[in-house]
């Protein structure tokens, strides 16, 4: 392999618990903290990061604990890369789990609202999925330019 | 995330006030807290403060839509009082507003200005 293309990458994994919900946005937050985000983009990639995680724990490892593959990316220009991957029950249809408020979960209280909700707190989602083979989800954001005159 | 409760007798007005992060996890427990106190008490107004919640995703609008039909069934109402910017964000994207009341200007905790907030009865339960 030649050079990377990313200037930083976490590459870790962690068993579908719902208390690694947090553990995944603390790990998140520490790692893009080096591009000194502002506070909104640094709330945006956790909410998106945690409805996907969240997905892994309630959907795809259903009626199990899996394992959840979590990788971060710094890339060139303030590019940042979010992979978030598992191996459980996949999803038939893609665009209609996409659909805001659709979920199969039979929890009353889950409101359907986790991919509308990643593509709203990113610039890009992309969803790879086989049933029974498991489901990759990809974020990617633009952070802003950083100032040069930063009083913090 | 941690709960604690103000109940104004005279307006029948039970206040929430949420704490720390909202996600699929800490909403499970709390959900109930909330219910166990919506049965007990029976209040015509339901305020969601979320004042000092540091993070919510869409399990924080599930936790609203799921007290706004606890609310529902005995007639009450809910209000969504001073959500934080990010919060607002993600109940715009929801429509949530369309169920519950979005209001930002709620008196802060212990505010004694207010003549009728001085009825309030306190009672803080830690999670």
């Amino acid at each position: 392999m030649s050079q990377p293309k990313y200037l930083n990458e976490l590459k870790t994994s962690f068993p579908s618990l719902s208390e690694n919900e947090r553990l995944a946005r603390l790990i998140a937050g520490s790692f893009f903290s080096s591009l000194d985000p502002l506070a909104d983009e640094i709330s945006d990639i956790k909410t998106a990061l945690s409805e996907a995680v969240t997905n892994c724990i309630v959907h795809a490892y259903k009626n199990h604990i899996g394992r959840i593959e979590l990788t971060l990316r710094i890339l060139p220009e303030r590019n940042i890369y979010i992979k978030i991957k598992d191996r459980g029950c996949g999803i038939e249809n893609i665009g209609q789990a996409m659909q805001p408020l659709f979920t199969t979960s039979s929890d009353e209280e889950r409101a359907g609202l986790g991919f509308a909700v990643m593509e709203s707190f990113t610039d890009e989602v992309v969803v790879r999925s086989k049933p029974d083979r498991g489901t990759t989800v990809i974020l990617k954001k633009k952070l802003c330019a950083k100032e040069n005159s930063n009083g913090r | 995330m941690t709960v604690e409760f103000e109940y104004n007798e005279l307006r029948q007005i039970l206040t929430v006030f949420l704490c720390g992060e909202i996600d699929h996890h800490s909403a499970v427990g709390t959900r109930s807290l909330i219910d166990i106190k919506i049965n007990a008490l029976r209040p015509v107004q339901l305020v969601l403060d979320f004042r000092s919640v540091s993070f919510m995703d869409s399990s924080g609008i599930g936790l609203v839509m799921g007290r706004f039909r606890s609310m529902e069934e005995i007639g009450g109402e809910v209000i969504i009082a001073n959500p934080p910017s990010f919060i607002k964000r993600v109940m715009r994207l929801s429509g949530i507003g369309r169920i519950a009341r979005i209001v930002d200007t709620l008196p802060p905790i212990n505010n004694s200005n207010n003549k009728e907030e001085q009825n309030n009865e306190s009672t803080k339960v830690p999670q």
